[in-house]
């Protein structure tokens, strides 16, 4: 098995014509949003499904209660907007009217983490932590265009709420196949350090494991696309056979999160070894570009490369340079989603 | 001659609603009597006059808790089975302010869906006759414990409904309080938008809130008033007058949502009440010859009303 490598040709909005021809068969399928139609691609949906969009206006709390209507009607509520609006502003309606009644409302919550330069307010960087708390709710996680593609159907199969960290724009395809509900992907098949990774943390953790294998290092990499349920055996057998320890890369707060997960997964089953968790620790972040703040929080490939190195005692001396080229978004371009 | 001999048959159901109401609040040891005392004739007519619905679906005396919705819970029981089936031609029962569950248990009863002795396990450990009622609970089908969350749902309700082009109207009772919550103002803003008039919306405009009378912990202004200038259909009427009550319901719908605000007395039938303003929310008795008054006024009023 080959691990995958990161390819520079970027796929351009992938959910605006696979969400539409994905639809096509499934009239329960409704999209409701709140004002970020263009920003959450179904600007297309609209004018091809009229009859099945519903525009909410800037009012998320009533939204959700609408959804949970719908859904109690036999209809699914694809919801799309920013992950923050959906867990933070209208919780209490999310928690009460959909996901205690374990009803079938879909949330595409885009702008996960730090992909936006919008700020503390655009950034969801708690909601999986929340998410997560949240009883009946299933989480999952997307990394490329075939997950964007692929998490469709996933969530669809679900006969309840699901949390998607959805993603637009532009962006890689890293996987040839489908995403699987609870099922990590193996993309490194090594011994002595366990990376566990998910969304786009993901494309930095395969730049830094081909990097380390050249000097090498031999690391087990998972890829995780269900955060909740958190059952997969293919983690804990991974993380039972790991020689010297475990290292969690999110875009998402180290509360709560993947880095989380892994942690109460170890200390139920008993699993003493080291592990470290990267991703935003126990801040808020800030608006800038998605390659600066992935520097400067320390979620990029070379800071898993220090990661690795301190949990080993070993020096690479791998430099950022000798990373697989990062790849540079066009922020001016007609597909950057921002602009939108 | 327009037949009214419902007036007074409505009028009596409310009567009982009052009485056997009191009667629990007396048994539990306290409650939330004002909420019986103005909404007694709210209930009655929604249930023995205003809503077509279907009859029930559940046992007469409900069955214990079988745990909350979930993946692996087969068991869970909805309480909207008391209000009868599902279907196009049945209208539709959603309850906003959970608090009022006693009032809501009461009108099953006198509204023949329920056993009298169903309510014996009211607040009781494990029962799903609860003092704050969810989803499980008799004649509640969603979840509202969370004020102002019920018009939401219905909306979405309403306009799966007309996809659907069902004939049957969604009814919600919602208390006024809840319209200082701001996702009240987003769902009418949303009904208005898109023109469900197949929701009726029943208000107990009692003017208390569980801090105080409304007037103090937050006003509302002219209710009405607002309401229409949203571009509903709002109407003021007298919450204890059925003619007054029943008369919006009447009305064809004319693609406004309709809210029927039933202006009522907080102590109607229970005067002593008022010498707890301006808190009247939940009543807790300060002493024993307290509470010997309010079996007195309790036996005063069940007298000449057969249960």
């Amino acid at each position: 098995m080959s691990n995958p490598v990161v390819r520079n040709n970027l796929v351009v909005r992938p959910h605006v014509e696979n969400f539409i021809e994905w639809s096509k068969d499934k009239p329960e399928v409704v999209v409701m949003t709140a004002d970020l139609t263009n920003s959450c691609e179904v600007g297309k949906w609209r004018d091809t499904y009229p009859d099945r969009y519903f525009s909410m206006g800037m009012a998320e709390q009533n939204m959700m209660g609408f959804a949970s209507g719908m859904a109690r009607e036999g209809f699914v509520p694809y919801i799309h907007t920013f992950a923050v609006f959906i867990y933070r502003r209208p919780y209490d309606q999310l928690a009460m009217s959909i996901a205690y009644p374990n009803l079938n409302v879909k949330f595409m919550a885009f702008l996960p983490g730090v992909v936006t330069p919008g700020g503390v307010t655009h950034q969801a960087i708690e909601d999986i932590a929340i998410m997560r708390a949240t009883p009946n709710m299933t989480i999952l996680d997307t990394a490329d265009a075939t997950e964007v593609e692929s998490v469709l159907d996933v969530a669809h199969n679900i006969n309840g709420p699901v949390y998607v960290r959805m993603l637009r724009g532009e962006m890689p395809r890293l996987f040839d196949t489908p995403m699987e509900f609870n099922k990590a992907r193996v993309l490194a098949q090594g011994k002595e350090v366990l990376v566990i990774t998910s969304g786009v943390m993901t494309e930095e953790a395969i730049r830094a494991t081909n990097a380390l294998e050249t000097k090498g290092v031999s690391i087990k990499h998972l890829h995780i696309s269900t955060l909740e349920p958190f059952t997969d055996p293919t983690v804990l057998e991974a993380l039972k056979e790991v020689q010297h320890g475990v290292i969690t890369l999110e875009n998402h707060s180290i509360i709560g999160g993947l880095g989380s997960a892994v942690s109460e997964l170890m200390t139920d089953n008993n699993i003493g070894k080291p592990l470290v968790r990267l991703g935003l620790n126990d801040t808020y972040a800030h608006g800038a570009s998605y390659q600066y703040l992935i520097e400067e929080y320390n979620l990029n490939a070379i800071s898993l490369v220090r990661a690795v190195e301190s949990l080993l005692d070993i020096k690479t001396n791998l430099t950022q340079a000798d990373l697989i080229e990062a790849r540079t978004d066009d922020v001016t371009g007609d597909s950057k989603a921002e602009a939108l | 001659m327009t037949d009214l001999s419902w007036v007074s048959e409505t009028q009596e159901m409310a009567d009982r609603i009052r009485v056997r109401g009191f009667d629990y609040v007396m048994r539990n040891n306290g409650g939330y009597l004002s909420q019986i005392c103005s909404s007694a004739e709210l209930f009655a007519l929604m249930y023995g006059r205003v809503m077509k619905l279907g009859k029930s679906e559940a046992p007469m005396v409900p069955k214990p808790f079988t745990g909350v919705p979930s993946h692996s819970n087969t068991e869970f029981f909805n309480g909207g089975a008391y209000n009868g089936p599902v279907g196009s031609e049945y209208d539709r029962f959603l309850f906003s302010p959970a608090h009022y569950a006693l009032v809501l248990y009461v009108a099953l009863i006198e509204a023949g869906r329920m056993a009298a002795e169903g309510l014996e396990a009211f607040n009781t450990d494990g029962s799903t006759v609860e003092l704050i009622g969810a989803e499980h609970s008799p004649g509640i089908e969603t979840t509202t414990g969370s004020l102002a969350q019920a018009l939401s749902q219905a909306g979405g309700i309403a306009l799966a409904r007309r996809i659907r082009k069902e004939k049957g109207r969604v009814w919600i009772m919602m208390s006024d309080g809840e319209f200082q919550e701001g996702q009240t103002w987003e769902a009418v803003q949303a009904l208005v938008h898109y023109k469900l008039d197949n929701v009726g919306v029943y208000v107990d405009v009692n003017q208390q809130q569980c801090d105080g009378a409304m007037q103090d912990v937050m006003q509302i202004g002219d209710l009405a008033g607002k309401l229409n200038a949203f571009g509903a259909r709002a109407f003021d009427v007298d919450g204890h007058d059925l003619e007054a009550l029943n008369a919006p319901a009447e009305l064809e719908p004319d693609g406004r949502p309709l809210f029927v605000l039933a202006n009522t007395d907080p102590a109607r039938g229970v005067p002593r009440l008022m010498n707890n303003a301006p808190v009247l929310h939940y009543l807790r008795f300060k002493s024993e010859e307290e509470k010997q008054a309010y079996q007195q006024d309790y036996q005063q009023m069940a007298e000449g009303v057969e249960l």
